[in-house]
């Protein structure tokens, strides 16, 4: 069936910010449809506020709007753009919402655009709990049963037929605060009087448990011909219980018989049938009774999600590239599998080989949040690893995941504890349980005892046994000796790191102690080494490679070797030789190549941003004709897309496992370098071990990057180039460090050495804090010093992005914080150009920057950090590597920086690249976007450790109209008038006066606690006096609880004051009231508001501005 | 003890099991399963699920299976989830060791299952490279031994796997197929109740051939309304037509068509003469398109998986033409489909190579197609036929 023709142009709306639940897997999958749908020659218009993302460059789509992602803005750019289609299924929950609301209120039809890949009623049908339960009863599916109860008699009727255990959950309360799980009916009363209570409808939903029940997912895909296919199935490690995104997820599904897995796969197609998904990808989850196979359809999502990003990456199946040509008309038959390059895509993959995921979490971000796994999502980002087997494709999950693991490592705080003790961890769904089911073994527990407690499926539980127990054989007899005993440990997936740690402790076991024992007492000399095989890395890599025990690359074809592959995507593994040698199917070419080293799994402070640098590296590098070879384990990427490298290994990022790839790639053709510097700390990590290894590292060497991170170094260049630094010292100790704090004066900002993301960096007011913060500290980052540095209250802090290429330096951006020093760079709104800077200063900002390039012999980005405070800048750092801001700065003027970047670590010179503009006519603002209410506990406050998971651009060619933008991007609604509460530290009373009058002049009225209050009214402004929650009730936490407040301002002096403040933002954060914690965005806010009462904000094109 | 001809990697400790190709390649593993020795071709299958349905499948007759995914066994063996109660597959190689079962309808575990049905598996090898292997040079004869003392005469093994003609030119629906008539009756299957048994009251009847069938083929004939009398291959046009059947089904099996063809493709000419409607499946399509005046040949690289695509052609197909169905296959043998007689149509090809999957003949209620649509283990996306075929009799 041909394409439609009857449509040229095709709107597609993104996923907005990185938050929670909605990562950059939609960028991929967008950045797949645009390309898609370009390439069938239709005009595409696309809407997303993410300056971060691929899908916006410029060069993308025909028209891309980088505004709200908001039915309002929509509907502007809809009107302006006059779309015929619109494609609502590629942008997550969030365009889902907006296609269903510029539907419903009649939007596409006044402006006759189509929906294509789902409609309004299928995705209402989908999203409606109840139309949903009917559909699945009308085609003879179960779903959990479950009821409606607003007292507690009906809570009992409904507990009838859901019977006990029973799940609670009160209606439209935040984080499913007031519910639980019943087991019993005293329990049952109790939860139910207490989510009626705490649910502002007095509505609690009573769900049928199905804790404890295994988890699945199919992928499934249909086109307009009907033709069904199941990409993957996915089976969840978790049981029913934890979200499937912060589960540990296989595929395909491993334990279930063909009848059943049938059962499911009709299942899965009935249900896109009945929803009505005409054409594209869907998500079917599904739980199963592992006692007796009962089946209960649990979701279905009818759009591509990140579900369907893993399974396309797991089976090298482009399921939104696919989704977008169905939803023009194409049927699966007609479009080509690129990977075999023979057969069609109307197939279902399968696979040879082990898919894992891991999620990566964040707690130790949210002081006070707990780390319980439960029914809302929480993790933060994913790897994905791929193994012949389920052990190997685990143990290389693991030590991808970047959180110091090298595989099952102990649990040391459960060495020899009690039975009770290990069965209490067990029962708690944390992100460490893994690894707790592994040291269970170690400490004895059965398979049937873990079993019991965390309703693993025996099967997966037994493989983890099977690796302790071969962890205990090393640690017995050492390390094999031989190629073949070696080759059984690696096909296991056990690192060379793991083996030598293991090694450590069979010296320790030779000599009767224990492993720190061991690597102290003098044992470890070379009878022991040998004898142990070895105890460290390399000498393990040594024995290794002295055994010709090396790995081989597989190839992901989405057959089964059935066919053969012509796109190289390849994963390692252990193989013995059939009859020679272990076949390798790597085949590495005669090019010239650059390998780039992507960021791994997504966390706070290393995401989509790093990832978005990696790719434009590929794209650079294979316009200059070298061949791109990617490496990375993230499966949410554009970078781990087949189609973004000429080559992709997705491997974890260790030095193992990018050294044996770089070993094969250099076995043919020239290695031109290593690209280290654009994926953030997880490749800059191994830029030592592969200099170590004769490496090529392209661009600023690794030297003048730890150089920059070094504090004493860096400090001589400073002084050596007469730059200006805020006071600092390094402290080892609780005493340093409180000598230190005192000879600089409080407050002072502290952090422990080499972290990302601000990671456990306060402000400190005192001793006292100090005292605690140094106890936590130490804890957090091992034997590394903590730094401390003089804190600049009230400076202007600024972000600059440059290239140099070893004789040019051009400032392709100066960006100005919205926020004030303190705040966390990345967490701070800021603005290119700056709104009120002189020219004076932004010139001596450039001035510092290109001497500092210039010192560092920089060959590619840096990025250096001003702080600003009474005329003077100080420089407080630099990273001469891609930066968080490098695609922001990107988007805002125009010019793609890290492109050329690239092309100059590969050696070109920036005037022989294209020129970087260096004044705009329009102004950008970024604003960051926090997952706070992820997080019940934790105090919604801003700070210098970074806590945001993503950014928006606001762009207008006036600053306060792309300022409020960028809040509406972000989620934030600017109220045009009602209540403002102002309660600010004294510090800030004179800077947010004006503010506050301005909002009172025009209709604002004004509420305050007792000293700001004061102060405003001895102003000559009308407050009302309100209490803080220590006065007395009714206080203000109440007020804004009641619905009563439009608008916060809220500053604090001193950590008491935060403290006792942290409820007021608390109830700001569940009662969606724009707040603001720092005075230099409040003021701004006060003028945003002030400007843009009434007025109507226009859309443009990315494109126009550059024009 | 090695003969010069043969090429191999020195024996590595705990090899208990190999594999001694025809042309002298020797690979080592692990053996599980029935311990001595068999020859017979090695292919591969792509199926993730299913293997147990796999091993029973009598279309293996003779084979070797190497299963491409590399867990095989982890749901452990059941009574409901066999395919023919005959010798079927020789054995298998897999890539894992194999590991306890886990799943509520285990009744044993696929080692001990093996043993028990003498079927020999092989552990530990590289299953992708020798499926490349196989996709290359085709499917090679294969000796496979298991002796838990790891004691191989390999050059006796060897000379085996030479001395073996291969399948080509094979008749082997006789030895696996049943040998006097049975009266079918389990039906559709269900979880909790495994299958079911309506009756055959006022059911048309269906007389099955059985090449070596699959018993699910059965199951789905009752399931779709009819009644099923199961004859051997060697059925003659009397035995079947004293059955009184109201339609033929021509069941799936081993070994080369043209082989089996030579007794019953001039039973089924009689059987297409006298217009009984004829369905057949695998084998059976191969032997309808034989009767028809059709040439059947072997393939270089077989089909054997659970994801293929076919894709409906004919305009007689209405509003479906073009749909795609995926489908089980296992077949080494296909339909030439340039060889189609007038009167024969294409109703099915295979979107992978195009090769034939499905024919019809005009005028005439006979068809067969080369997939499974009995599915077990793979998709059940065409169990339309069996609807077609037992709703068209009257």
């Amino acid at each position: 069936m041909p394409k439609r023709t009857d449509i040229s142009s095709i709107l597609i709306i993104g996923a907005g910010p990185i938050i929670i639940g909605q990562a950059c897997e939609f960028d991929y999958s967008g950045t797949q449809a645009v390309k898609a749908l370009k390439e069938e020659g239709y005009r595409v218009i696309l809407v997303n506020s993410n300056p971060a993302t691929i899908m916006t460059d410029p060069e993308m789509a025909d028209a891309t709007y980088v505004e709200p992602i908001t039915p309002e803005f929509v509907e502007r750019v809809i009107a302006k753009e006059r779309p015929d289609a619109l494609l609502p299924t590629m942008g997550g929950q969030t365009a889902l919402n907006t296609a269903l609301r510029l539907f419903e209120s009649g939007v596409l039809e006044k402006y006759g655009v189509t929906m294509i890949g789902a409609d309004a009623d299928a995705i209402d049908k989908a999203e409606n709990r109840q139309r949903f339960r009917e559909a699945m009863d009308k085609i003879g599916l179960e779903s959990a049963r479950s009821g409606v109860a607003t007292t507690l008699e009906q809570a009992y009727a409904v507990l009838e037929y859901t019977n006990l255990p029973s799940i609670i959950r009160p209606s439209f309360t935040l984080g499913g605060t007031g519910g639980g799980i019943a087991y019993n009916k005293a329990e049952f009363e109790k939860i139910v009087r207490e989510g009626l209570a705490a649910s502002p409808t007095t509505e609690v939903l009573i769900e049928e448990s199905l804790l404890g029940w295994k988890e699945y997912e199919m992928e499934v895909v249909r086109d307009r011909k009907d033709n069904c296919i199941i990409i993957c199935s996915i089976e969840n490690i978790d049981p029913m219980g934890v979200h499937t995104g912060d589960s540990i997820t296989v595929a395909p599904a491993l334990t279930l018989t063909d009848k059943e897995y049938q059962i499911m796969r009709t299942a899965s197609i009935d249900v896109l049938r009945e929803i009505g998904v005409e054409t594209g990808g869907s998500n079917v989850q599904f739980a199963v009774n592992p006692d007796d196979g009962r089946l209960i359809v649990i979701e279905m999502n009818p759009r591509v999600s990140r579900s369907s990003a893993l399974a396309s990456k797991a089976t090298g199946f482009p399921i939104a590239r696919v989704a977008a040509k169905l939803a023009v008309g194409y049927t699966l038959d007609e479009i080509t599998n690129e990977i075999t390059g023979a057969t069609p895509a109307s197939f279902e993959p399968t696979i040879d080989y082990i898919v894992t995921k891991i999620p990566r979490f964040a707690f130790e971000k949210f002081k006070g949040a707990e780390n319980k796994l439960s029914t809302a999502m929480k993790s933060v980002g994913e790897v994905m690893a791929i193994g012949r087997n389920m052990k190997e494709s685990l143990q290389k999950a693991l030590r991808g995941l970047e959180t110091g693991l090298d595989g099952f490592n102990r649990v040391e705080e459960l060495e020899g504890a009690s039975k009770d003790v290990i069965t209490g961890r067990l029962s708690q769904q944390t992100p460490e349980r893994l690894l707790i089911v592994a040291q269970a073994f170690r400490e004895g527990l059965t398979l049937e005892e873990i079993h019991a407690v965390t309703k693993y499926d025996k099967w997966f539980l037994r493989h983890i046994e099977q690796i302790i127990e071969e962890e205990a054989r090393v640690v017995k007899n050492g390390v094999p000796g031989d190629a073949e005993g070696l080759r059984r440990l690696k096909a296991m997936g056990f690192s060379d790191k793991r083996l030598a740690t293991l090694a450590v402790r069979s010296i320790g076991v030779a000599g009767g102690m224990g492993e720190t024992q061991a690597k102290r007492s003098g044992l470890l000399h070379d009878t022991l080494r040998a004898m142990a095989g070895g105890t460290s890395e390399d000498e393990i890599r040594k024995l290794r490679h002295k055994l010709g025990v090396r790995p081989v690359f597989k190839r992901i074809d989405s057959c089964a070797a059935e066919f053969e592959a012509i796109t190289p995507y390849m994963y390692s593994t252990y193989e013995g030789p059939l009859f020679g040698e272990p076949e390798c199917e790597s085949n590495p070419t005669s090019r010239k190549k650059v390998v780039i080293l992507g960021g791994g799994p997504n966390r706070i402070g290393q995401g989509i941003e790093f990832d978005y640098c990696c790719c434009h590296a590929c794209f650079a590098l294979e316009e200059a004709g070298y061949e791109t070879i990617m490496i990375n384990c993230n499966p949410e990427t554009v970078s781990t897309d087949y189609d973004t490298s000429d080559r992709l290994y997705f491997e974890p990022l260790t030095a193992e496992d990018v050294l044996e790839i770089l070993s094969v790639e250099m076995s043919n053709g020239e290695l031109l370098g290593v690209i280290v510097q654009f994926g953030g700390q997880t490749p800059l990590k191994l830029a030592a071990d592969l200099e170590k290894a004769g490496i090529p590292i392209l661009g600023t060497s690794p030297d003048a990057i730890d150089l920059a991170e070094d504090r004493e170094r860096f400090a001589k260049l400073v002084n050596k180039l007469g730059l200006k630094q805020p006071s600092n010292g390094i402290a080892r100790s609780q005493e340093e460090a409180r000598g230190i704090a005192a000879q600089i004066g409080y407050p002072v900002l502290i952090r422990p050495s080499y972290v990302l993301g601000g990671r456990a960096m306060e402000i400190v007011d005192g001793e006292g804090q100090l005292d605690e913060y140094m106890q936590t500290a130490v804890r957090v980052s091992g034997d590394s010093p903590v730094l401390i540095d003089q804190y600049l209250r009230d400076a202007i802090e600024c972000d600059v992005d440059a290239l140099c290429d070893g004789t040019d330096v051009v400032v392709a951006g100066v960006m100005q914080h919205i926020e004030e020093a303190g705040v966390h760079s990345g967490d701070s709104a800021c603005t290119l150009p700056p709104y009120s800077l002189s020219d004076d200063i932004i010139a001596e900002m450039e001035r510092q920057a290109e001497a500092l390039a210039h010192a560092l012999k920089v060959v590619g980005l840096m990025n250096i950090q001003f702080a600003v405070k009474d005329g003077e800048v100080y420089l407080i750092e630099v990273n001469p590597r891609a930066s968080r801001t490098v695609p922001f700065v990107a988007k805002a003027i125009g010019d793609p920086i890290a492109k050329i970047a690239a092309r100059v670590m590969a050696g070109e010179k920036l005037v022989d690249l294209p020129p970087i503009k260096r004044k705009i006519a329009h102004f950008a603002v970024k604003e960051a976007v926090f997952p706070f209410s992820r997080f019940p506990g934790t105090d919604p406050v801003l700070s210098p450790e970074m806590k945001s998971t993503g950014e928006v651009m606001g762009i207008d060619s006036d600053f306060t109209a792309a300022f409020i933008k960028s809040q509406i991007g972000a989620g934030v609604t600017l109220p045009e008038g009602g209540v403002l509460f102002v309660s600010v530290k004294d510090s800030d009373k004179d800077f947010v006066l004006p503010a506050v009058k301005k909002l009172a002049e025009i209709g604002f009225s004004i509420i305050a606690t007792g000293g700001t209050q004061k102060f405003l009214t001895d102003h000559g402004v009308a407050v009302e006096r309100v209490n803080k929650v220590a006065e007395g009730r009714p206080h203000i936490v109440d007020r804004i609880i009641d619905g009563d407040v439009a608008l916060i301002f809220n500053t604090t002096e001193g950590w008491q004051s935060l403290k006792d403040s942290a409820s007021i933002r608390l109830a700001a954060l569940e009662s969606k009231v724009a707040i603001y914690t720092t005075a230099a965005a409040a003021v701004v806010a006060a003028d945003a508001i002030a400007a843009q009462r009434g007025g109507t904000l226009e859309v443009r094109s990315l494109q126009s501005y550059y024009g | 003890m090695a003969d010069a001809a043969l090429s191999h990697a020195p024996k590595p400790k705990g090899a208990t099991a190999v594999i001694v190709f025809a042309d002298g390649h020797v690979a080592w593993g692990r053996g599980f399963g029935a311990v001595g020795d068999a020859v017979g071709e090695l292919c591969f299958n792509t199926a993730m699920t299913g293997y147990q349905e796999v091993m029973t499948d009598p279309s293996y007759a003779s084979q070797f299976v190497c299963f491409t995914f590399p867990h095989i066994g982890n749901v452990g063996t059941n009574a409901d989830d066999v395919e023919g109660a005959c010798d079927a597959a020789l054995g298998c190689v897999v890539r894992e060791d194999v590991t306890d079962p886990s799943n509520f309808r285990a009744m044993g575990d696929f080692p001990e299952w093996m043993a028990a049905n003498g079927k020999i598996g092989i552990a530990g090898l590289d299953t992708r490279a020798l499926t490349r292997r196989i996709r290359i040079q085709g499917a090679p004869n294969v000796v496979i031994a298991h002796d838990p003392d790891g004691n191989f005469d390999l050059a006796a093994l060897h000379a085996k796997a030479q001395g073996w003609p291969g399948l080509e030119g094979m008749d082997l629906a006789k030895s696996v197929a049943r040998s006097c008539h049975e009266d079918w009756t389990g039906g559709h299957w269900t979880l909790g109740q495994g299958y079911d048994t309506p009756g055959a009251e006022g059911r048309p009847h269906v007389v099955a051939m059985d090449f070596g069938a699959k018993d699910n083929i059965f199951r789905s004939l009752v399931k779709a309304g009819a009644k099923v009398s199961v004859v051997p291959a060697e059925a003659t046009f009397d035995d079947i037509m004293a059955l009184k059947p109201d339609g033929v089904f021509l069941s799936n099996g081993p070994g080369d068509p043209a082989a089996t063809g030579v007794y019953a493709v001039p039973v089924i000419k009689r059987l297409l003469d006298i217009d009984m409607p004829i369905f057949g499946i695998c084998l059976g399509h191969q032997m309808l398109a034989l009767a028809a005046g059709a040439k059947t040949a072997k393939m270089f690289q077989g089909h054997r998986g659970a994801n293929h695509p076919v894709q409906r052609v004919g305009s007689q197909w209405g509003e479906t033409e073009g749909l795609v169905e995926i489908t089980s296959m296992n077949h080494g043998f296909a339909v030439d489909g340039d060889t189609l007689p007038a009167g024969v149509i294409e109703t099915h090809k295979s979107l992978f190579d195009g090769t034939n999957c499905g024919i019809a003949i005009t005028g005439k209620k006979a068809f067969g197609v080369q997939y499974h649509p009995e599915a077990s283990p793979g998709p059940q996306d065409s169990f339309y036929l069996f609807e077609k075929f037992v709703g068209e009799l009257t």
